[in-house]
């Protein structure tokens, strides 16, 4: 499938996606409530088969925070980067797609764990690094006086 | 006349802790599993132990300086870590490394990945009860490590790669050296399956543990020779090439049975393969600089990177957002143990303890790779 | 006073008749056993270090490596300096642990050694105890030093050790059938439990070549199931190093360590002392047919070092497995045991009658 047709496609089933091209991979920008949906209709349709998660990467900006999934179709060999932001920066919640990519119930974890964006619906949502009391982080407000020293 | 019902034994799940500090759970990771007598019936990873922060302290670091912490991840495979950080940088700002700098980041990959397999064979002969094989892989892998000592002067952290190029060029002796090894290793690895595959208590201990198959393996995003040993073409350096890759022909090493005795040959096969691309390579290294002229200092245009190589244990990446500014604004790494990891509890359900150790040995994890 | 390195019995007839001639019967009998503690204690205690120096040398051999090579000349003082150090550690005992038991069991196991030593004979007329009943007495005590080993693991109060220790359980009772049965092949051929009995029989030829092809797979099936009941590599699931990090014995420190270490030693002392005895003619030099010149140049040597030649030959083959082969599953080692070993074991045993009752050996 071809960029474009790739475009397309993704546009039929979410017209709310917003499509990037010209980048490193494609890039899609998709709604928090309309995330699963569109995970979903990419890994199962044979069509695009995104059957691989190769990252899933969490990052905080000044008012939001951003969730990064990489994608490999394992039939057609190529890469789409989907993104979505959560509408809270302070309580951040995102829908999990840990049924979808089993390999995301750790790399949820992690966020969860590193800047405390919450996934609804995942099966374990503890901290997996750090001890429960520690503060997130990769927030960029996060301070650490001990720790950190800047410089 | 009525049978009296005997009691019942109620048999009791119980829970042990399979580390921090265990034999074979090679460094600091903890398992909690939840046994009946023998049999696993669910393994729930601890981890965090060795967690070092190092994604937030590359977003105080400048770009060049990222490739020393990288060392400290996966230090058995230290070389494809620079080298995927350098990969990045570089092709973020659009530099083109000479052939000279590519031919020889390809050697050194492929003597640390033969070096990272070395140690792996030894450690899976061990957890399986064969103290002799830590011996025979050690012994050779320390033929490597003078390799690299020769010309980086470092055994293990090599910074050898920085962004643009190497740092230094090779040692005069390099490709004698490699020759050398080449020819003594091409002897000595038949030895290893004398030693441990044609062994019958080997293959009974291996052979149909920890079946997983392919869809679960892409499910659970399990990649490299763990993830080849099920038949997920996985290798980056086949689908993706980078670095000298595209001058080389090789094989993936490929298996379908999905074991611990596949995960284990397709790194025996794979070990081969390594010695055929350095073979490939070692005599038609080009002539030419090592470093390109950077600017003294680095800056990424606004935007996302992202750069995967195939490194020992599987699929490593590096996924950089950048601001513009000297240090990246957010770096992050997609470690293959990582995602390995998530796979344990998947494969090892149901099998008694020690097959669970046989497994983790198979998937090849490095603790600090996974917490970073 | 005649003595003779070739003939023991006139030393101890000598200590026999010296001792009774200036105490009482009793008194007799008490110096004599007092004695024959000092001496078995004596021996355990050298040779059980002398076996953990030998394990690694052979080890290092195996690991092209050379093994300890620091401590005195090629590290023949490793191996004291080592056990001094783990006489002077501290005694740490779990906090839970059941304290009588978890005392009580490295007892258990060293004791037991003593006991089964105190059979073998070293050379004629150098054994403790001559039993008719040798060969029952050994299998019979050996298999009470599971019960140590069952109690270590219990007492220790964690989970490794229970799980270590029922390996443990489950396998040398499993295996104490194999060790039996191919020891009774041998007696069905040799017609007397007593040791040295089975010793004076084999003049004639070693059981091994006596008895040939039942007595080879006798032989066979008594060192893997002799290596199976010391809890040794392949078969040291009850350790399990890198699953059970040191199985029944990871609560233990210090002197009650090295009682189950060395016990694991003298068993292995044991068990090749046995398969010498039965198997390899025991004391008896090596005789080949009528070929007098030679037979007269192997009986130079003294029948003691003809005892430790073979011991040291059966020792060595079973520190060979260890350094070479992974470890068996539980499950794995317990069907090597009851779907073939004993099997194997029982229909070995009809051959042997068979042949014994036709005379078709040597």
């Amino acid at each position: 499938m071809s960029p474009e047709e790739l475009n397309a496609h993704i546009q039929s089933l979410e017209p709310a996606a917003v499509v990037v091209m010209g980048k490193q991979f494609p890039e899609v920008m998709v709604p928090e409530d309309q995330l699963r949906y569109l995970a979903r209709e990419l890994k199962e349709n044979p069509s695009t088969a995104f059957d691989y998660l190769i990252c899933l990467t969490g990052a905080d900006f000044d008012d939001h925070m951003k969730v990064i999934y990489h994608l490999e179709s394992t039939v057609h060999r190529n890469i789409l980067v989907l993104k979505t932001r959560t509408l809270s920066r302070i309580n951040p919640v995102l829908p999990t797609v840990s049924d979808i990519w089993r390999t995301a119930e750790f790399h949820e974890r992690e966020v969860f764990d590193l800047l405390g964006i919450r996934f609804k619906g995942h099966p374990d949502m503890r901290r997996l690094f750090l001890s429960d009391e520690w503060g997130f982080p990769l927030r960029k407000d996060y301070v650490d006086e001990v720790r950190i020293v800047d410089r | 006349m009525q049978e009296a019902e005997p009691d019942r034994i109620e048999t009791q799940e119980y829970l042990v802790n399979m580390g921090p500090q265990h034999p074979s759970t090679h460094g600091v990771l903890r398992l909690l599993l939840k046994l009946e007598g023998e049999i696993v019936h669910h393994v729930d990873p601890h981890i965090g132990y060795i967690h070092s922060g190092i994604e937030k302290m590359c977003e105080s670091l400048t770009y060049p300086q990222i490739p020393y912490l990288t060392d400290r991840m996966d230090y058995l495979s230290a070389h494809m870590n620079e080298e995927v950080v350098c990969l990045c940088i570089e092709n973020a700002l659009g530099v083109e490394v000479p052939d000279r700098v590519k031919y020889i980041r390809t050697i050194f990959s492929e003597l640390q990945r033969l070096a990272s397999h070395q140690l792996w064979w030894c450690v899976m002969g061990m957890d399986l009860g064969a103290l002799t094989t830590f011996f025979y892989g050690l012994r050779d892998r320390e033929k490597i490590l003078d390799i690299f000592e020769e010309t980086c002067g470092a055994r293990l952290t090599l910074h050898y790669s920085i962004p643009g190029g190497l740092m230094f060029d090779i040692h005069p002796n390099f490709q004698k050296r490699v020759h050398d090894f080449l020819n003594y290793f091409r002897k000595k690895l038949p030895e290893y399956d004398q030693l441990l595959t044609g062994n019958v208590i080997f293959q009974e201990r291996t052979r149909g543990i920890g079946i997983f198959p392919k869809e679960a393996v892409i499910n659970y995003g399990v990649t490299g020779p763990s993830g080849r040993a099920s038949g997920f073409s996985c290798d980056v350096r086949k689908h993706l090439p980078y670095s000298a890759y595209p001058f080389v022909s090789f094989q993936e090493a490929l298996d379908d049975r999905g074991d611990t005795l596949a995960r284990y040959q397709v790194r025996i096969k794979e070990m081969w393969e390594s010695m055929s691309i350095i073979e490939q390579l070692i005599d038609n290294i080009p002539e030419g600089d090592v470093q390109v002229k950077m600017k003294g200092v680095v800056k990424l245009p606004e935007g996302e990177y992202f750069q995967r190589v195939e490194s020992a244990r599987g699929d490593f990446g590096v996924f950089i957002i950048s601001d513009g500014k000297k240090s990246p604004y957010r770096l992050k790494f997609r470690s293959p143990g990582f995602s390995n990891l998530s796979a344990l509890h998947a494969m090892s359900k149901g099998w008694k303890i020690a097959d669970l150790v046989a497994i983790m040995s198979s998937l090849d994890l490095v603790i600090p790779d996974i917490d970073r | 006073m005649a003595f003779s390195i070739y003939d023991f019995s006139t030393l101890t007839q000598s200590i026999h008749d010296g001792l009774s001639s200036r105490l009482s019967p009793t008194g007799t009998l008490a110096m004599e056993w007092a004695i024959v503690g000092i001496v078995i204690l004596l021996f355990v205690a050298v040779f059980g270090l002398f076996l953990v120096y030998a394990e690694r040398k052979v080890c290092a051999f195996f690991q092209q490596r050379l093994g300890p090579m620091r401590v005195g000349p090629w590290g023949l003082v490793q191996t004291i300096a080592d056990f001094i150090k783990l006489l002077m550690k501290e005694l740490i005992q779990p906090a839970r642990a059941d304290k009588f038991l978890y005392n009580l069991a490295p007892f258990i196991v060293i004791i037991v050694t003593f006991l089964a030593i105190s059979v073998i004979p070293f050379a004629k007329g150098l054994q403790a105890f001559d039993f008719d009943i040798g060969v029952f007495f050994v299998t019979s005590i050996t298999a009470v030093g599971v019960i140590g080993i069952l109690l270590a693991g219990w007492s220790s109060n964690n989970k490794y050790s229970l799980i270590g220790a029922m390996r443990s359980g489950a396998q040398i009772i499993s295996y104490e059938l194999s060790v039996g049965l191919s020891l009774i092949t041998i007696v069905i051929m040799a017609g007397t439990l007593q040791l040295s009995g089975i010793v004076e029989a084999q003049r004639a030829g070693w059981f091994i070549y006596r008895g040939h092809i039942p007595a080879i797979i006798a032989f066979f099936v008594f060192v893997i199931a002799g290596t199976a009941e010391t809890n040794r590599g392949p078969f040291d699931l009850a350790e399990a190093e890198s699953e059970l990090t040191a199985g029944f014995h990871t609560e233990y420190s210090g002197i009650k360590f090295a009682f189950f270490f060395l016990a694991e030693y003298v068993n292995l002392f044991i068990v090749s002392a046995m398969a010498t005895t039965v198997f390899l003619g025991g004391w008896m030099a090596l005789h080949v047919g009528n070929l007098e010149g030679f037979n007269h140049v192997m009986d130079l040597l003294p029948p003691v070092f003809w005892f430790f030649i073979k011991v040291f030959f059966v020792i060595f083959l079973i520190m060979w497995f260890k350094w070479t082969f992974p470890r068996l599953r539980i499950d794995q080692i317990l069907t090597l045991e009851w779907k073939f070993l004993l099997p194997i074991n029982l229909f070995n045993i009809i051959l042997m009658t068979v042949i014994v009752l036709l005379g078709w050996h040597f």
